[in-house]
């Protein structure tokens, strides 16, 4: 990290102009024709506050973000940023620094110049402005690439410049339209770290669209899952995954099992072991229990009830497939030194552990 | 070696006929009637009638460049903001095909149909007290001419410059705007550099086009030879003075080395323009 | 209205009214053409010039050099276009697949007619005709050598944004690696692959050869815009119907040849 720099994790230190405000999304709505694109979508974004907002194609995440920077207009709905009410106000005047999929750079000025843009178009005095593309270009370690043009950039870097080129103008917003799908996979991680360290340092109020799940978890400090125009749920990375609220929620964060059981109250009957349920379950009946791999247990065991598929070694895990007596099978995780123990064929016993789970009844199964 | 078998029927066939009239022409504005090597054909083109023809032509094909320039990218700029495959855009696409082609006797007919003796506005200007028959007006270079040039500059300028104006992608507008740019900001810092290019190229293309074309004068005008074009074709045709036979070649030498400079400003220019709007 | 809605609005009048504006620039020869051709001698309208041009009979018997002329288009356009693909998909495909190296030099020759107008050529042409006067005669059908020439650019573009639409090595190699010979590759392998271009290639060489005056005319030969020229000083309301009617079925061979889809799609990020 630059040494002139010291991050601050204070909410209240970062008060600064520009930085840190309070964002709210309340009801929105887009149709185009008989498409929702955008439900009666609510969202609050506290100051300084990394949200994602993660979803599959056609979720309305990327409508959600470009109504907030105006690029779209909502049919009806309110923004409102830092107490103001800006749902009229046009993109050019709200102030939001963005970042796009692609195609981010302007490619006939150099980074330097892409950079400065945004400082130009305020009438900042010369000066000023090399110091703070400096700064920035210095922010996203590029400062040795600042006359190179985007064409001479790789996907990553030029992603780093575009995000100087939003940060440069002290934005109160900072908008990131799924700024890593389309780089390498290596490029995305080592990138989505320093997204995430920067805007730490700096403090902005960030919304971030993803359709990478991985990705929405390792950076953001609340992640929003949408589906069809609306949130399914918005919590932190750990509660999402943990205490999915939904079953569309379970299935597209993370790796999960579909189980029969039987369901009493508050807990169901999976595999001979009693399993504690998660608010919003069915009460009862019969259920599908919906079951992280990490969750199950796996002995080799002659007299199991269940049998060995496949066993692979991942790395750092080991995954495990598995038939059950009644046919269903099961993904487990398992010690990746342990992996080699099993063959397919082996009999093995599977116990869940005691973690809640959330089970959805048999037949609105979605 | 082998190889090279196959590409030998290409090779033979440019050659018979592209590369040795090439030849002809090159060499041939040196040599004289008796095919000795001279240097007469090419101060033979300090003839007044040929300057002024060199002139007339340059003139004429700039300005038309220039105009076709000015309003194919408006019309290109419209068209390219309706919507893709759209019905609009396809008509427009296609009819500028065409009249971008349009043989020089069609047009020429046409524009007499319309402003000729007996055209259909020169009838209705008559009318209401305005009479064009009497003047050559459309047979001259800086009036007439300029008009009906203009006729196919523009088509052909909407189809060399739609695909650069639609390789301006839309983040590059969005981004101005989220940075505090308004339109004019937009048009004089981004989409304006970057066109500029293309739009440069094209309208060389335009002159390229209009300094080469032959079709359309010949039809229009039946007296004198204002422009080279004409001129060439003269000592085709007519009879030729003695020991002048190969001033047309010089004259065509003259042409091609006009119309190469142009091209390869051109072909610079494009390099640029791929570069930045490139896939 | 909101922002981005009257920013919408603007554009769609802007685009209206200069199309329309320039739109009727460009209509008003046409329209003066359909008016010139449909004067009565006492005022009014007929069509009287028209049923002539579309009665066989009379123009054959009243108008040869147009019905000639009209004869010599359809062939030279059916012999340029033979030649022309003859010459260049065999040529493009085999450079592609083998000698890569010559692809510029290949590209260069085929697009070095744009930097040579057709006056110039017709200069240089002229003694080159004359052998092929002496060996083939001097009916206007092989103007179509020249015609190639002139159509070599377009032609070339379009066939190599075919060629390179589809992997040509590879579909190559595999055919022979299943011992197909290699005019079976061409045929049967590589030409249904290219088809459009192939179209495409087609479509803009009927059109240039359908409104080619300058070489028909300086060597002295019978084509379309030739006979509708010499009808001109005969017929002044024939001749203009006449190239009108050329026009029109240019634009809808042009229009045909938008639906065969040679355009290049541009790749937008999905929207979400």
């Amino acid at each position: 990290m630059p040494a002139t720099r010291t991050p601050t994790s204070d909410t209240a230190a970062r008060s600064g102009p520009g930085q840190g405000v309070a964002v709210t999304l309340t009801d929105l709505r887009r149709s185009y024709g008989s498409i929702h694109a955008l439900d009666g979508l609510t969202l609050d974004i506290a100051p300084g506050e990394f949200v994602a907002l993660l979803g599959p194609s056609g979720c309305g995440k990327t409508t959600a973000l470009r109504v907030l920077a105006g690029l779209e207009d909502a049919d009806s709905g309110r923004v409102e940023v830092g107490g103001r009410d800006i749902t009229a106000v046009p993109t050019s005047a709200r102030d939001m620094g963005m970042v796009f999929q692609a195609y981010s750079l302007f490619p006939h000025m150099t980074a330097r110049q892409n950079v400065e843009f945004g400082l130009q178009l305020r009438r900042i005095p010369a000066a000023r402005r090399r110091a703070r593309v400096a700064d920035m270009l210095d922010l996203v370690e590029l400062s040795d690439h600042a006359n190179r043009y985007a064409h001479q950039m790789s996907g990553g870097q030029q992603q780093r410049v575009a995000l100087a080129r939003a940060l440069a103008i002290e934005p109160q917003v900072l908008l990131l339209d799924e700024p890593l799908s389309a780089l390498d996979a290596k490029v995305r991680v080592q990138l989505r770290d320093e997204i995430r360290r920067i805007q730490l340092e700096v403090g902005t109020t960030t919304l971030f669209v993803t359709h990478d799940q991985e990705e929405a978890l390792a950076v953001a400090d609340r992640v929003g899952v949408m589906r069809a125009g609306n949130l399914e749920q918005l919590a932190s990375p750990h509660d999402l995954y943990a205490r999915p609220a939904t079953p569309f929620v379970a299935d597209f964060v993370g790796l999960t099992n579909r189980l029969h059981a039987t369901v009493e109250d508050d807990r169901a009957q999976l595999m001979g072991t009693w399993v504690p349920l998660l608010p919003g379950s069915t009460r009862r009946g019969a259920a599908f229990v919906l079951i992280r791999p990490e969750s199950i247990a796996v002995t080799a065991d002659p007299a199991g009830r269940a049998t060995v598929v496949t066993a692979s070694f991942m790395g750092s895990t080991g995954r495990l497939h598995a038939v059950t007596e009644s046919g269903e099978t099961v993904l487990a995780q398992i010690d990746n030194d342990t992996v080699a123990t099993f063959n397919p064929g082996d009999k093995v016993t599977l116990v869940p552990r005691p973690n809640p789970a959330l089970a959805v009844a048999a037949e609105e199964d979605t | 070696m082998g190889a090279l078998l196959g590409v030998v029927p290409f090779f033979a066939y440019t050659t018979i006929f592209l590369g040795i009239p090439t030849l002809i022409v090159v060499f041939g504005a040196f040599l004289d009637g008796s095919g000795r090597p001279t240097l007469g054909n090419l101060s033979a083109l300090a003839q007044p009638q040929i300057v002024s023809a060199f002139v007339h032509s340059t003139v004429l094909s700039a300005v038309t460049a220039v105009l076709g320039a000015v309003f194919g990218a408006l019309l290109t700029y419209a068209v390219s903001t309706a919507r893709e495959g759209g019905l609009l855009r396809r008509l427009v696409t296609s009819l500028c095909g065409v009249l971008a082609q349009f043989g020089g006797v069609t047009l020429a007919f046409a524009f007499l149909a319309t402003v000729g003796a007996q055209g259909f506005i020169t009838l209705w200007l008559q009318k209401h007290g305005i009479d064009l028959a009497g003047s050559t007006w459309l047979y001259e270079p800086y009036k007439g001419l300029v008009l009906v040039y203009t006729y196919f500059q523009i088509p052909l300028m909407l189809i060399v410059f739609l695909p650069a104006v639609e390789g301006l992608r839309p983040q590059w507008r969005e981004a101005t705007e989220s940075l505090g740019g308004s339109t004019w900001d937009y048009w004089r810092h981004v989409a304006g550099p970057i066109l500029a290019p293309s739009f440069a190229g094209a309208m060389l293309l335009l002159f390229t086009n209009a300094f080469s074309a032959y079709a359309t004068a010949f039809a229009l005008i039946s007296q004198g030879s204002p422009i080279i074009p004409l001129q060439i074709g003269g000592t085709l045709s007519s009879e030729v003075i003695l020991g002048q036979e190969n001033v047309g070649k010089a004259m065509a030498l003259g042409m091609v080395a006009i119309v190469a400079v142009v091209m390869t400003l051109y072909a610079v220019l494009q390099r640029r323009t791929t570069k930045w709007l490139g896939p | 209205m909101k922002p981005r809605a009257a920013r919408r609005r603007r554009q769609s009048i802007f685009r209206v009214t200069v199309v329309a504006l320039i739109g009727l620039f460009f209509a008003l020869p046409i329209v003066s053409m359909i008016e010139f051709t449909t004067r009565a001698p006492g005022g009014g309208r007929t069509l009287d010039v028209w049923a002539t041009l579309f009665d066989v009979g009379v123009i054959d018997a009243d108008y040869p050099e147009l019905k000639t002329g009209i004869l010599a288009s359809a062939g030279l356009t059916l012999l340029t276009v033979v030649i022309m693909l003859f010459l260049l998909v065999p040529t493009m495909t085999w450079v592609r697949l083998r000698l890569p190296a010559l692809r510029r030099t290949v590209e260069f020759i085929c697009l070095l007619p744009l930097t040579i107008p057709a006056i110039v050529l017709v200069v240089g042409l002229a003694p080159v005709y004359a052998w092929v006067a002496y060996f083939l005669g001097e009916s206007s059908i092989w103007l179509a050598f020249a015609y190639v020439v002139l159509v070599l650019p377009y032609a070339y573009r379009a066939l190599d944004a075919g060629l390179s639409a589809i992997d040509v090595k590879t579909l190559a190699e595999a055919a022979r690696s299943l011992g197909a010979g290699w005019p079976t590759v061409m045929w049967r392998i590589i030409l249904p692959n290219v088809r459009t271009a192939v179209l495409s290639a087609s479509f803009l060489s009927v059109a240039l050869v359908l409104g080619e005056f300058t070489i028909a005319s300086l060597f002295s030969r019978d084509n379309l815009q030739v006979a509708i020229n010499q009808l001109g000083h005969r017929d002044g309301s024939l001749a203009i119907a006449a190239a009108l009617a050329a026009l029109i079925l240019a634009f809808i061979v042009m229009v045909a040849m938008s639906f065969v889809g040679t355009g290049r799609r541009s790749h937008r990020p999905e929207e979400n």
